[in-house]
């Protein structure tokens, strides 16, 4: 053991300065384990060349087939020998962290253990999917590392043309703004579909995200081919005793400029106390002897911007849910796409309500299984079939939610017209019987 | 050989027993926050319950020693639960006031600044890089670790207009994410191809399929199968590199570096936005990268003078318009900022507004 540490001249340079140093990490581990005085040499060799070295290749655990990202050194001599023979596998456990990411210190403590008795030692809390990323091990210890962490409740994330690990908000946990049940929705519709996600049999990836209002903190519309997003449908709740103590505090121009004034839809304004609106849908509060914030909730789309400069004051409504948009996803085929609403609004409280939320779930896999071409994510075949097409696969019926306006381009065939029409009609008339 | 055993598949585990049992009790039943200072957020429950929460940074890829250091600091100056943010911060949370100031000083005195709450500047969301990713074109952790140390300020203080969230990719495919300031990896010349090993290496078809400007064709080279680029075609995005190493896309010199800024998740005010390219050709210069640096502490300066209470970056160039914001950042802006990808239209000027 403690094989000698190679120099690292240009890493040694990322060891100074007030944040915390990850080559600090590095070089710790190294004093005990071989594999991590190999590493610190590969990494240095990347530095001073600016090149990477790592390839995949196979390596899974029984039962599985993601999971493990392999990765094997191309840093070779002229006789094909690794440069740095310890480091020269070194492969990646992905695993699903508890939504929300919490965790007792007990519990990290008993992750460290097993990782040092069969891995490098390092660990990233976590990757950019939310796994936790247990650092480097080599192929014969992959096995028995994975079945210590599964025997301690803990199991495989996904990788390649699969379901993804999830990831949600802390959400109900410790927020206001919470408006369902995150961490129940990610374990309901991950764990029910676990199947994809451990035998990767997808055109491609496939990611669920949950976050528990529009703040979208865990970036669910651009990162997610399904974002759902709590949201409420009646009219935001007022704390008038919060909010005077906001104004009291901030001043009256301050709710003009920073409250009134930055809403995107015009829908506060600042009224007399003997003007104020009558009736259904208007949240109101006096701000101070004269004047009342008054909110018109049907004209509100629910950004959040008040909510956030006024916590406690103003607070999501009580008819929550949540809205669904599909289509999420990064660069490669047709450049970064958002999700588009697919789903405006739908109740996420009772249990029905969850079977639901995993029933279409499970509708949207099976269209993307079917549909989509190889190697090409949800927003890739929407922008290829159609929306509607998309819409008319997996059972839902149009909406205006679903655009921002409609078609400018004339060149459209119209002949069902009539029986779309009827189709509009009768949804209508059956919403209203109720 | 040991019985094969078959996974328990257990899939995402329940959090509720690691979560602090003041969040168990109030769960979903939070009414109230606030920000008593740079790294401490206040929760109050219906209950009257309250919470206190103290935010650190963390360098994300963490060796066991940092991780049970962590993990002593919640015994002894905690409550023996954390948890972890999107940006691979700590959190700690406790149900008694008393406890914040040791925390702090726990946390700092260890070398975890605490910060990264309401208006600071993040910590960067990141990738692997050339610690461990297959295709990187940088690093990753320690582009991010000369970013942070130049911002180490920023996420300690909450000055800023709004909270800027930051991440860095290590090539186009920018598994980083969206961000108000995004730095990437930019290829700039079309991937090399070495036409001894393609036929060996590559599903041909698959890699044709791949190329989203349909650059790639199957060709005859040497007598050997192999692929040919028309590289007047190519958007050099890296798209091939995946599926056909011998198509090596990164270059030690003109694999570049450039930002995008105004990219933003929330949904408040403005409808979500993808960050948006200001400046390119920053040379990918470890261990330090300062041209990278240099660029990002710019736009902060520029933003944190110039923008007003709650505007996120975004907001901030809404209102003042792209012109003047390369005007006050001092960027040059050239032909490579006018789109030309596919929806390119709806990014021009189709009026009269112009600002002067």
């Amino acid at each position: 053991m403690a094989k000698q540490i190679p120099a690292t001249p240009m890493l040694d340079q990322l060891e100074s300065g007030p944040w915390p140093s990850f080559v600090t990490g590095l070089k710790r581990l190294a004093k005990e384990k071989d594999m991590m005085a190999d590493l610190l040499g590969q990494l240095e060799t990347s530095y001073e060349t600016r090149k990477g070295y790592w390839k995949g290749g196979t390596v899974g655990v029984y039962g599985y087939g993601a999971g493990v990202i392999p990765r094997f050194t191309e840093l070779k001599d002229e006789n094909d020998q690794p440069l740095f023979p310890d480091a020269a596998e070194f492969h990646t456990l992905r695993v699903q962290p508890p939504a929300g990411m919490h965790y007792t210190s007990d519990l990290l403590r008993s992750l460290c253990d097993t990782w040092d008795k069969y891995g490098s030692g390092l660990i990233a809390f976590h990757g950019q999917s939310g796994d936790i990323m247990f650092q480097g091990i080599k192929t014969e210890n992959v096995q028995p590392a994975f079945d210590e962490l599964n025997e301690k409740g803990f199991d495989l994330g996904g990788a390649g043309p699969a379901l993804r690990t999830s990831m949600s908000c802390v959400g109900a946990a410790r927020c206001e703004m919470s408006c369902y049940d995150e961490a129940r929705a990610l374990r309901t519709v991950i764990n029910n579909n676990l199947d994809d996600m451990h035998r990767p049999a997808l055109p491609y990836k496939f990611k669920f995200k949950f976050s528990g209002c529009p703040n979208d903190c865990v970036n669910a519309i651009q990162r997610s081919d399904f974002a759902t997003i709590g949201t409420w449908r009646d009219n935001i709740q007022v704390n008038e005793q919060l909010i005077q103590d906001w104004v009291a505090k901030h001043g009256k121009t301050e709710l003009v400029n920073q409250v009134i004034n930055m809403c995107p839809t015009k829908a506060i304004r600042l009224v007399p106390k003997d003007k104020v609106a009558q009736g259904d849908g208007y949240s109101v509060a006096a701000v101070d002897a004269q004047d009342c914030m008054e909110i018109d909730n049907h004209n509100c789309v629910r950004c959040m911007h008040c909510l956030n400069v006024i916590p406690g004051g103003l607070l999501p409504g009580k008819d929550k849910g949540v809205t669904i948009l599909i289509g999420g996803k990064g660069v490669l085929k047709i450049g970064a796409t958002m999700g588009t609403v697919i789903i405006p609004f739908m109740k996420l409280e009772s249990d029905e309500d969850f079977e639901k939320l995993n029933e279409l779930a499970r509708n949207v896999l099976d269209f993307f299984a079917e549909n989509a071409l190889e190697h090409e994510r949800t927003g890739e075949m929407i922008d290829r079939i159609g929306l509607v097409n998309f819409l008319e696969g997996i059972g839902i019926d149009v909406d205006p939610n679903m655009i921002l306006e409609p078609r400018s381009n004339p060149y459209v065939r119209t002949d069902g017209w009539d029986e779309e029409v009827a189709k509009w009609n009768e949804r209508k008339a059956a919403a209203k019987a109720g | 050989m040991a019985e094969l055993r078959q996974p328990i598949e257990s899939g995402a585990p329940d959090p509720k027993p690691y979560m602090h049992p003041v969040m168990v009790k109030n769960y979903g039943k939070w009414v109230f926050h606030s920000h008593p200072r740079p790294g401490v957020l206040y929760h109050r429950a219906e209950s009257g319950d309250e919470i206190w929460t103290v935010k650190a940074g963390t360098q994300r890829q963490m060796d066991t020693y940092t991780i049970r250091k962590l993990a002593e600091i919640a015994d002894k100056y905690g409550d023996g639960y954390v948890r972890f943010t999107t940006r691979s911060n700590i959190e700690y949370m406790v149900a008694d006031e008393k406890k914040v100031e040791p925390l702090i000083k726990a946390l700092t005195e260890a070398g975890f600044p605490v910060g990264g709450t309401a208006n600071s500047v993040s910590m960067v969301a990141h990738t692997q890089g050339w610690l461990h990713c297959d295709i990187p074109g940088t690093d990753a952790s320690g582009v991010v670790k000369a970013l942070m140390d130049e911002l180490y300020d920023e996420f300690v203080k909450c000055e800023m207009p709004n909270r800027v969230k930051l991440s860095t990719s290590c090539c186009e495919i920018n598994c980083g994410g969206q961000a108000d300031i995004a730095v990437i990896v930019q290829h700039t010349k079309p991937p090399k191809i070495n036409h001894d090993l393609v036929a060996n290496v590559c599903e041909r078809p698959a890699v044709v399929a791949r190329c989203p400007v349909a650059a790639i064709r199957p060709a005859l080279v040497n007598g050997k199968p192999s692929l040919e680029v028309d590289e007047k075609k190519c958007i050099c995005c890296g798209a091939c590199y995946p599926p056909c190493p011998p198509m090596q896309i990164n270059d030690p010199e003109h694999s570049k570096i450039a930002i995008w800024v105004g990219g933003k998740n929330s949904n408040a005010r403005s409808r979500p936005t993808f960050h948006k390219l200001v400046a390119a050709g920053l040379p990918n210069n470890p261990p330090r990268w300062p041209e990278v640096s240099a660029v990002v502490k710019k736009i902060l300066s520029v933003y944190k003078a110039d923008a007003r209470p709650w505007e996120r970056m975004r907001d901030w160039i809404d209102r003042i318009g792209w012109p003047r914001f390369f005007e006050k950042t001092g960027l040059p802006f050239t032909k490579y900022h006018i789109d030309d990808w596919k929806g390119h239209r709806v990014t021009f000027n189709a009026s009269a507004h112009i600002r002067f």
